[in-house]
């Protein structure tokens, strides 16, 4: 894995961490329902500052509905969730704090068909954080270099490869600057060969200081870089514990049985 | 037919142009206005324009003429005939149009919503620069296709004393007493009003498809 230029926002957040563990994310008490369906029961949990969490758990376990509540995209039932010291409400101004501070990455990548990739990465920050045109690009062709696909700019989502979509999803957005990143199945969607550049590329975001949530089943990934792996079943936490006892000596019934069907074809 | 009786179907043909230019632009600004109330999250919003679209799909395009024609005079509008004919076209193809662009709107995968959302992007700016430049692509058959619709329906505008291009035709075959070939002339003009406009939304998709290649 290469070095990577370290960018302000992370290198302020790699000399804070780990001295005093600030949370980044707090979850309490978080319910959610869909219809009568209980999607979440009574999350509880936090994330400080430059951790790396992986989500993990049979489909279904509510582990992206769980990263999908952080920023707001699934409204809660009842509970509290602070991000950065904001605390989440329905009104949109919290929304919109939130928001500014956490990035997220989806499955299937979300880009923005009718626009270039380097247009992908500059929207969000003039309109949201005001940036002219000029200091947009500056920002988004340092974060695609980063991501390394600063020779795609030009082009649209749709001519670039799967791998390659995902890194541009990365990049645009980090051009938000965000404190934290949320990553839903990033490398689900993707053709085998195109998923260890992107997990490349978040590991060197993890090396940077950034603190990450990460709903994968890529236990390679969690091991090399995860502080914690959460285990989730039907909307709790089962098992919550270090990548390397998790996966040589899980805790739960469940998550023996999880881990059997997983790795069973590694 | 000569010269003269010509240049009257000419002329009844501008009318028609001059018709359908109105109801599309009109259609068109009010369209979009319907669309956006009409996917908004507040019912207040909303079953107003569920009930005006229905009303528009839901009856005769003469009936709408009949009303603003007869009607709006009754409610103390004083509106020449063009004028009240404008305000029926353009009342349905509001909601025609607006129908049509809701359906691409909703038809944009809900991914792409989320993913402004996530940005932060502020509410309009997810739907002008994320939404819509979508939804206006995925519209752009089924509005062409309206589009060709309305200017044939201009012909209904006759039943109000309108004289457009059809209207003109009846009376230039009444005089020369050659129905077919007037009417032949006729529908050979609205031909060569609508092949353009489908080749050219043909066009359009196939460059805007170019656009975004797959």
């Amino acid at each position: 894995m290469r070095e990577i230029d370290v960018t302000r926002t992370h290198d302020s957040a790699s000399r804070a961490f780990p001295k005093e563990a600030a949370p980044m994310i707090e979850m309490r008490q978080v319910e959610k329902f869909y219809g009568p369906f209980h999607a979440l029961k009574g999350i509880d949990f936090s994330v400080t500052k430059g951790e790396k969490i992986v989500l993990c758990g049979p489909s279904g376990s509510g582990k992206s509905t769980l990263i999908r509540c952080i920023n707001h995209l699934e409204p809660i039932a009842s509970g509290e969730i602070v991000v950065a010291g904001h605390r989440l409400s329905d009104s949109q101004d919290a929304v919109d704090a939130v928001r500014r501070e956490v990035g997220m990455v989806f499955q299937q990548f979300n880009l923005f068909p009718h626009k270039t990739v380097l247009e992908n990465c500059i929207l969000a920050p003039m309109r949201v954080r005001k940036l002219s045109r000029a200091e947009a690009e500056e920002t988004a062709r340092k974060y695609l270099e980063r991501v390394r696909i600063g020779d795609q700019a030009a082009k649209y989502p749709a001519q670039l490869s799967g791998g390659q979509q995902q890194r541009v999803a990365i990049a645009r957005a980090l051009c938000m600057e965000p404190k934290a990143m949320l990553f839903d199945e990033p490398t689900s969607a993707l053709d085998p060969e195109m998923v260890k550049e992107v997990l490349d590329t978040m590991v060197s975001l993890a090396r940077d200081g950034m603190t990450m949530i990460c709903v994968t089943h890529e236990m390679g990934f969690a091991r090399q870089v995860a502080d914690r792996v959460i285990f989730m079943a039907d909307g709790e936490i089962v098992e919550e514990n270090a990548p390397d006892a998790f996966f040589s000596n899980p805790r739960h019934e469940r998550s023996r049985a999880f881990l059997g069907e997983i790795l069973a074809h590694h | 037919m000569g010269i003269q009786e010509l240049t009257y179907l000419l002329q009844g043909l501008l009318w028609t142009l001059f018709l359908t230019v109105i109801g599309f632009v009109g259609g068109i600004l009010f369209g979009i206005v319907v669309a956006v109330l009409r996917v908004s999250p507040s019912p207040w919003l909303r079953i107003p324009m569920i009930c005006w679209i229905g009303v528009f799909q839901g009856t005769p395009l003469l009936m709408q003429l009949f009303v603003a024609y007869f009607g709006l005079p009754l409610l103390g509008f004083n509106f020449p005939a063009w004028a009240a004919v404008s305000v029926a076209l353009t009342a349905h193809a509001s909601a025609f149009l607006g129908e049509i662009w809701r359906g691409a709107i909703q038809a944009v995968p809900s991914g792409q919503s989320e993913a402004a959302n996530a940005l932060g992007l502020p509410g309009w700016s997810r739907m002008v620069d994320v939404v819509m430049p979508q939804a206006f692509k995925l519209s752009l058959p089924a509005t062409v296709g309206f589009l060709v619709q309305l200017l044939k329906g201009t012909s209904l505008a006759a039943i109000v004393g309108f004289i457009e291009l059809t209207r003109a035709g009846t009376i230039v075959s009444n005089q020369i007493y050659k129905p077919l070939l007037v009417f032949g002339v006729v529908g050979a003009l609205y031909c060569a009003m609508c092949w353009p406009l489908s080749l050219w939304g043909r066009r359009l998709e196939q460059r805007m498809a170019a656009g975004a290649a797959k």
